[in-house]
């Protein structure tokens, strides 16, 4: 609506004024600054809301008026809390399952629990474009060794769900074949059930997001009090 | 499978290769001995049972031998089944290998993958085996996870009625 009544006022102000000759001009005609300026002016304050003319118009504010206006309009924030923000509403899941959990990892994305509504949608192929690792099943001793590599490889800040019981008890494959997620990486967020149903991981995601928008700029070293463990020095 | 009686007549046939018959459930099985598994598997070859539909292992602690090697051939032309089983003992468990080619004597391709986990999972070695390798577990594992003596492994779970045994961090 907004946007039409700016239209309009660009078009009104062009043939109000003589300077630019009547509207309908073949384009690369000379449109003189001055002009431009007061169309351009008349447009942007209709898209601050302000009406074109009498006294509630912007532009004509002073003191008090327009510092009453400005604060109505302007939310002001720390820079970490709007990255946060950010963060936290844009998950970008690595795609990568393990097991029967994948299945319902699969269907989060799915009309039923549609995870698009939160941002997360966005599932990548690369471990280097994506900041969430779901452990969607059971790991073997074989496995884990490549879950950790694909883990270090993806960029900071990352974080990671352990969906299920078999990555975080190993569940009913408690025996030889199998190790804990919590043994080999650090894991944020544990979701339980076998499988746990996709409501149930939504509500994990959803934990996470709480937990990203309060604690914004923690790396998982310092979440966990690994700082020091890297495998590359610096300097080396 | 065969009824009883052609399960013995298979079994004369073999000589003194086959320990013993077992006709169980309608299931037909020839225990033989380890050393002629080879020349067995080729005569059964020759009878029709040319497609081996599955090699696996047992364990069957406490009893010795203990370890079982059991092959199931198919005749896929009389839909005819036929389980053939040996047994080792556990210290240096070394059975022929089905799969490479002998003269007059075609190898069992499909036995590879199978005679490695066998392996892999019950230490049973197998001679002249191709490629010999861990096919399941990590390749520096120790132990064979299968065998009945082998420790379950994994972690104590917890309920609420060993809850309170539970080791717990010092504060």
């Amino acid at each position: 609506m907004a946007l039409r009544r700016a239209r309009a006022a660009v078009g009104r102000a062009s043939v109000a004024d003589p300077a630019t000759g009547p509207a309908g001009e073949g384009l690369g005609a000379r449109v003189d600054p001055e002009a431009l300026r007061v169309r351009e002016l008349g447009a942007s304050q209709l898209l601050r809301g302000g009406e074109l003319e009498g006294p509630a118009q912007p532009a004509h504010l002073e003191g008090a008026d327009l510092e009453r206006h400005v604060e109505e309009r302007v939310m002001t924030t720390t820079l970490e809390k709007a990255v946060a923000w950010a963060r936290s509403n844009s998950f970008f899941p690595a795609t990568f399952g393990l097991a029967c959990c994948a299945i319902e990892m699969m269907s989060i994305v799915a009309a039923r629990t549609d995870v698009a509504r939160f941002g997360y949608e966005a599932f990548r192929a690369s471990p280097r474009q994506a900041d969430l690792l779901i452990l969607s099943g059971r790991v073997s001793i074989k496995m884990a060794p490549i879950v950790r590599r694909i883990y270090d490889q993806m960029l900071e800040p990352k974080w990671a769900i352990s969906m299920g019981a078999c990555c975080s008890s190993m569940g009913v494959f408690n025996n030889y074949a199998l190790v804990p997620a919590d043994k080999f990486m650090p894991v944020d967020v544990h979701v339980p059930g076998c499988p746990p149903r996709p409501e149930a991981l939504m509500h994990g995601v959803l934990k996470l997001r709480k937990m990203v928008l309060d604690d914004p700029d923690m790396s998982w070293r310092e979440r966990y009090g690994a700082v020091g463990t890297e495998e590359v020095l610096p300097g080396a | 499978m065969p009824d009883a009686t052609g399960l013995e007549l298979i079994a004369q046939e073999l000589g003194s290769a086959v320990l013993d018959t077992v006709y169980f459930r309608e299931r037909a099985t020839l225990e033989v001995e380890p050393a002629s598994i080879r020349t067995v598997l080729a005569r059964l070859r020759d009878r029709g049972y040319a497609f081996m539909a599955s090699l696996h292992g047992v364990d069957y602690y406490p009893e010795e031998p203990r370890l079982g090697v059991l092959y199931e051939l198919l005749d896929m032309g009389r839909v005819d089944r036929i389980s053939v089983k040996l047994r080792v003992p556990c210290d240096g468990a070394e059975v022929d290998s089905a799969v490479p080619d002998r003269p007059g004597d075609l190898g069992w391709r499909t036995a590879s993958h199978q005679e490695r986990e066998v392996y892999d999972m019950f230490g049973v070695r197998f001679r002249d085996h191709p490629d010999l390798r861990r096919i399941l577990m990590p390749e520096d594992y120790e132990g064979h996870p299968q065998r009945r003596d082998f420790p379950q492994g994994g972690e104590p779970v917890l309920f609420t009625y060993n809850d309170s045994k539970r080791p717990r961090a010092p504060a």
